[in-house]
């Protein structure tokens, strides 16, 4: 079986958001990560390997920086790592993204597409369903299962109060969640072999089927206009009164505030 | 010269600090205040990979080298001191002269395990009347057919009842050193856990790293194969000699994890910590000491890392001495912990005092390493005896 992950290097946003004065998100200035919806695809891919034997390549769009986070991958057990990386692919929404991956999936074999649900810097869950459209294949998305039967995938998919088992002939798409599992470790002889590792660099020329106006910020239908972190809330009040006080209490207070 | 890690050490250094934060820190304290062996992240480590990091790929370990092993030891001392000698006995102690002094079929045998942490490893030199003095051995083995004899029993062995294989010195006869003049020949053994005659005897009750499992071992009429004999018969002292070389490296990374662990611990605290209307840290007192332990604690990094890079030299060439850079890593590494665990729980003032505060442990967890693997004193006497002789 061959599995193809894709992953992305996103800012750590434990260690607070930093932005650019246009705007956008400063990401020199923040640690990065590999996206936990990601790391928990590549888990799920492993794990596959693991019972049936596969393997498992990662793949990532990025720049050349991206690097990091393929051999971090490749350090918990991936077999190969493709970065795509090249000036023309950036400023990329979902649209662009995806064309690219798919562009770069289709020189490759594959049973099965693994993806993040969604990446903590952008929370949009679409390039994952996109690249499935682009290579016109199927697509399970918030797995939070993933089984193997022969030539099918089972997958879990997740919704607020359920979840459905679906089906599906490889080749297929899943989008994971974070809670699918806990990743493993990375191992110490893992991070020797990745660092020694080489890693294939493709660029526009190595992606097939792709127009040129379908990739960069030129293809990108969507723009961001406006970034900004979260308006800190502050720390609250805390009134110890019966529920009766309480209902006039805040009536009160939203009336003060013109609320109501 | 550059003091840059490469690439591969940034990422193994995250990768050991990530796990111990999250699967070593949390259980630090219990682990200390129940005594109780911490199975649980043994197994855990086992599954990471750090239970073989030196041991080459193809008897099972992770195929690293030293300097990724003192930094595994080392961040996982920053929030625990049992753990990270647990890691440094087995690797240090058992795994090293089974590698270094193993016949093939002993490496095949023994390595892969101990290399996954499917068995853990342990080492038995010291006894009630041979500490630093290794020649006061009284333990003895006889060669009885295919079979050596062992009596006699060790002390205040780390990971002492929850090892499986340990490599364990006996007296095998007298060597004639000068005319009249006789000193005993010791010689080294595996013994496995289970052989009929070894037993185990008290649990130590430690001042500190309290969750290691520090036990008596007892051999009566203990028999083990006579190919359990490790290296050649009478080369027990080296092999001894050349272990605990290795086995310092990883103490001096031990004892710098929890100077380390101490000093990033009280830099928190005196930054929340008010007195007089302002924050501890703003007390130039309170910088200086900072500034003293930060910058001891950097020198014993670099003696460690010099240690450990040596100790990868030899790995190579087997030429490269590093025996008395591992002294003095040990040495400095040690003094320093000690000094810099008694000035967090001192800037902490009274609540460093209470178990509730990291550093009270910490201070204890310091203490044992000035002592076990060679106390100061001896590595002293290496040291010297290297500029004199």
């Amino acid at each position: 079986m061959k599995i193809v992950v894709c992953i992305k290097q996103v800012p750590d946003t434990k260690g607070g958001v930093k932005f650019n004065p246009d705007g956008t998100l400063d990401r020199g200035a923040m640690l990065t990560i590999m996206n936990p919806d990601d790391k928990a695809g590549l888990e799920a891919a492993l794990r596959l390997k693991d019972q049936y034997g596969a393997e498992v390549t990662v793949i990532t769009m990025g720049l050349p920086k991206a690097e990091d986070v393929l051999r971090e991958a490749m350090a918990m057990g991936a077999d190969k790592g493709i970065l795509v990386t090249d000036r023309v692919l950036g400023g990329a929404d979902t649209w662009a993204t995806s064309q690219t991956l798919a562009g770069a999936i289709r020189n490759l074999e594959y049973d099965l597409i693994i993806t993040g649900r969604q990446a903590i810097d952008g929370d949009t869950a679409q390039v994952g369903p996109q690249i499935s459209e682009h290579l016109d294949i199927p697509v399970i998305s918030y797995a939070q299962d993933i089984k193997v039967e022969g030539n099918s995938v089972i997958v879990q998919r997740q919704y607020d109060d359920r979840y459905h088992v679906i089906k599906a002939q490889m080749p297929c798409l899943v989008t994971a969640l974070a809670e699918l599992n806990e990743p493993r470790y990375m191992t110490p002889g893992g991070i020797f072999d990745a660092c020694a590792a080489e890693i294939t660099v493709w660029g526009r020329a190595n992606l097939v089927d792709v127009e040129d106006s379908n990739l960069g910020l030129k293809g990108s239908p969507t723009q961001i206009a406006k970034a900004s972190d979260k308006v800190r809330k502050g720390a609250g009040e805390v009134v110890n009164v019966d529920a009766a006080e309480a209902v006039d209490y805040i009536i009160g207070k939203l009336k003060d505030k013109h609320v109501i | 010269m550059d003091f840059t890690l490469s690439k591969k050490h940034e990422m193994a250094r995250a990768l050991f600090r990530e796990f111990a934060e999250k699967e070593v820190k949390p259980l630090a304290q219990e682990v200390d205040e129940t005594e109780e062996f911490p199975r649980a992240t043994v197994e855990k480590m086992a599954k990471a990979g750090f239970l073989g990091i030196p041991v080459p790929k193809e008897y099972g370990g992770q195929g690293c080298d030293i300097l990724t092993y003192a930094m595994c030891v080392e961040e996982l001392s920053k929030v625990c001191g049992t753990t990270g000698v647990i890691v440094s006995a087995h690797t240090s102690l058992c795994c090293d002269p089974i590698l270094t002094y193993g016949t093939e079929e002993q490496k095949q045998k023994y390595l892969p395990d101990l290399a996954s942490g499917k068995r853990l490893g342990a080492f038995g030199l010291t006894e009630p009347g041979a500490g630093t003095d290794a020649q006061g051995q009284q333990t003895k083995a006889v060669l009885d057919g295919d079979e050596w004899v062992l009596n006699g029993s060790k002390i205040f062995i780390t990971n002492g009842k929850e090892a499986e294989v340990y490599v364990v010195f006996a007296v095998t006869g007298k060597i004639e050193k000068k005319p009249g003049r006789f000193i005993k020949e010791i010689s080294a053994f595996i013994v496995e856990k289970g052989t009929p005659g070894f037993t185990f005897g008290t649990k130590e009750k430690k001042m500190g790293i309290r969750g290691s499992s520090t036990y008596e071992l007892i051999f009566t009429d203990c028999r083990i194969p006579k190919e359990n004999l490790l290296g050649k018969l009478g080369q027990g002292f080296k092999i001894a000699m050349h272990t605990l070389d290795g086995g310092r490296i990883g103490i001096a990374a031990q004892a710098l994890g929890i100077g380390e662990g101490a000093l990033e611990r009280t830099i928190a605290y005196t930054k929340e910590r008010k007195q007089f209307g302002k924050s501890i840290a703003a007390q130039q007192n309170t910088q200086f000491q900072l500034a003293d332990m930060a910058t001891k604690a950097q020198a014993a990094q670099l003696l460690v890392y010099k240690a450990a890079c040596k100790k990868d030299q030899y790995q190579q060439d087997h030429k490269t001495a590093y025996g008395v850079e591992a002294a003095m890593a040990k040495l400095y590494a040690a003094e320093m912990a000690m000094e810099v665990t008694t000035k967090a729980v001192q800037l902490h003032g009274g609540y460093g005092y209470t178990r509730e505060y990291d550093v009270e442990r910490m201070m204890r967890d310091a203490k044992i390493t000035e002592i076990y693997e060679g106390t100061s004193e001896v590595q002293r006497m290496v040291i010297s005896a290297d500029l004199l002789k």
